[in-house]
């Protein structure tokens, strides 16, 4: 591992100002010298893999401001705070009450022990885990920009059939970030700039000619707080995740669904798809295909052809299309039959 | 959470006398320097500089002067001398090295030592009291034969404590899922499963 020096500012400002003397502006966050660490359980891994090499952590872990770690339920909606861990997040009583999707989403995620450690930003920052990226012999132009895709002719069974590019088609893998995206969430972000709202479905950035650019943050900026905005209806929603083995996998294909129905007519769907595209995926098609529809088996099935319709398959992914499809369905009949 | 009593953490003072005596051999000493405590890492210093973590492990304080790459699995094995705690993939994968950080479960090998400064550290070694009287999970792990080659087992045994903790051990089917972080390549599952089931029902109320 490369080595480094150890950072561990107590307030944000702090935090942001270490970041940027030692950080180019325009370095992508992911190749800056100084990077932030919380959770560790990306970082770390790919710092020993070689994948990662900052020569400065700043551990955010002894940040003080109290909000970073409190999970606050207003009428506004719920505001996590960035440094709230997944475990805590996904046993909250009110979030499983109020976003079942969220909780589900995060429940679902990892295992308990990463659950007990993983930061809420840190893990919808979370890079993906393409076979490729992360051995460093492989041409990859997300770690080396450039240097081309291995996975492109390689075995790429478990890579995106959406949303990818001639540079790269690796899958991002988080759960979290597919419930945040279908709800409409806000990132809250502050840096050497100052602070600023990102709609979640601004944050994340497709592969295109920049893989190695995966989102909308500078290098010095850190995510302070996720906000989920108060959808009543969010009660009738769910996570459905459908893996290799049935815990404790990245997701094949998966579903965020939320629903408010009308009896069984549909008044607004949202729709997200993980597992199988190369940044948080809102599936709008879907979702304008069951609008004022009645949802049963035939209207479901329409939709998951809407959001299937663009999806480009390699020689060992093909699969996927058919299972997101199949994975769909079945959240969103799952959704229907929820008693709220 | 939903679970109405926490597993104790066994006898302080037994245990604390004999991880004492460990700490005193394999924990590198920091001759009067209580000032550089927690002070791990600073803007002045290279990376050549060793960083300084006081952390307690299994209640006994260590000082201990470290590479900031080095993971708390590796202080806890290498530095501590406490070699209870297994290094499986060392990638997060397996969950050999859980242990427990104020309480909580979480992989050693996946964190930064020098993160842990003034941090209470529980590890395998930490849970039995001296006079061999073992932690309700150690001896429901004995008593269901919930291991064969053993090297999974202080890991299973830290993240059976903390799911039970945590309040999702109430199925079996609950024990499976928040239980998948650790591998078992013998695959004693079943056991495993009776096991956590025991020591929960044992330290209900208790």
């Amino acid at each position: 591992m490369r080595p480094f020096v150890y950072e561990q500012p107590t307030n944000i400002s702090a935090a942001v100002a270490l970041a940027s003397r030692f950080t180019n502006s325009d370095d992508a966050p992911t190749r800056a010298n100084a990077q932030f660490i919380a959770g560790a359980t990306n970082l770390a891994d790919y710092m020993k893999l070689g994948v990662a090499q900052p020569d400065r952590l700043v551990d955010l872990n002894r940040l003080a401001e109290p909000a970073l770690r409190q999970i606050r339920i207003t009428d506004d909606g719920i505001r996590f705070g960035a440094l709230v861990r997944m475990g805590e997040a996904a046993d909250n009583s009110e979030v499983k009450r109020r976003y079942p999707v969220v909780a589900g989403s995060l429940k679902l995620a990892a295992s308990g022990q990463i659950r007990n450690m993983a930061s809420l930003a840190g893990n919808v920052l979370q890079r993906t885990r393409c076979e490729y990226f992360r051995e460093t012999s492989w041409p990859c132009n997300k770690r080396v920009p450039g240097s081309g895709c291995a996975a492109m002719e390689g075995f790429n069974r478990q890579h995106a059939v959406l949303g990818a590019s001639d540079a790269c088609i690796a899958t991002y893998h988080g759960d979290f970030a597919q419930a945040l995206i279908a709800l409409d969430a806000v990132v809250h972000a502050e840096g050497s700039r100052g602070a600023r709202k990102i709609p979640f479905a601004k944050l994340h950035r497709r592969p295109g000619d920049t893989p190695h650019i995966e989102t909308d943050l500078a290098a010095d900026e850190i995510i302070t707080a996720i906000e989920v905005p108060a959808i009543p209806w969010a009660r009738r929603s769910l996570y459905l995740k459908i893996r290799d083995r049935e815990s404790y996998a990245f997701a094949l294909a998966s579903a965020a669904v939320a629903l408010d129905l009308d009896g069984d007519k549909v008044r607004e769907a949202r729709i997200a798809l993980g597992g199988v595209a190369t940044v948080p995926w809102r599936a709008r098609t879907a979702e304008q295909a069951l609008q004022d529809k009645a949802l049963d088996e035939a209207s479901a099935k329409a939709a998951a052809e809407a959001a299937f319709a663009d999806a480009e398959p390699r020689r060992d992914n093909a699969f996927k299309i058919e299972l997101g499809k199949r994975t769909l369905v079945r959240a969103l009949l799952e959704t229907r039959d929820m008693k709220v | 959470m939903s679970q109405p009593s926490a597993l104790p953490a066994t006898d302080l003072n037994r245990r604390s006398f004999m991880t004492g005596t460990v700490s005193a051999v394999a924990a590198v000493p920091l001759l009067g320097s209580p000032a550089k405590a927690e002070t791990a890492g600073r803007s002045d210093t290279g990376p050549r500089e060793p960083a300084v973590t006081s952390l307690r492990i299994n209640k006994q304080p260590y000082e201990l002067s470290l590479d900031p790459r080095t993971s708390l699995l590796d202080a806890l094995r290498d530095h501590a001398g406490l070699t209870g705690t297994k290094k499986g993939c060392d990638h997060g994968q397996c969950g050999a090295c859980t242990v427990l950080v104020d309480g909580k479960r979480v992989l050693s090998c996946l964190s930064f030592a020098v993160m842990n400064g003034g941090k209470e550290v529980t590890t395998i070694e930490g849970l039995s009291s001296t006079d061999g009287v073992l932690h309700p999970m150690q001896q429901a792990f004995v008593d269901h034969d919930a291991f064969q080659c053993g090297y999974c087992t202080p890991g299973q045994i830290m993240s059976a404590i903390g799911c039970v903790n945590e309040g999702h051990a109430g199925s079996e089917d609950d024990i499976r899922e928040f239980m998948s972080g650790n591998i078992c390549r013998c695959a004693a599952y079943p056991n495993i499963v009776a096991a956590i089931i025991q020591a929960r029902d044992e330290t209900k109320g208790a």
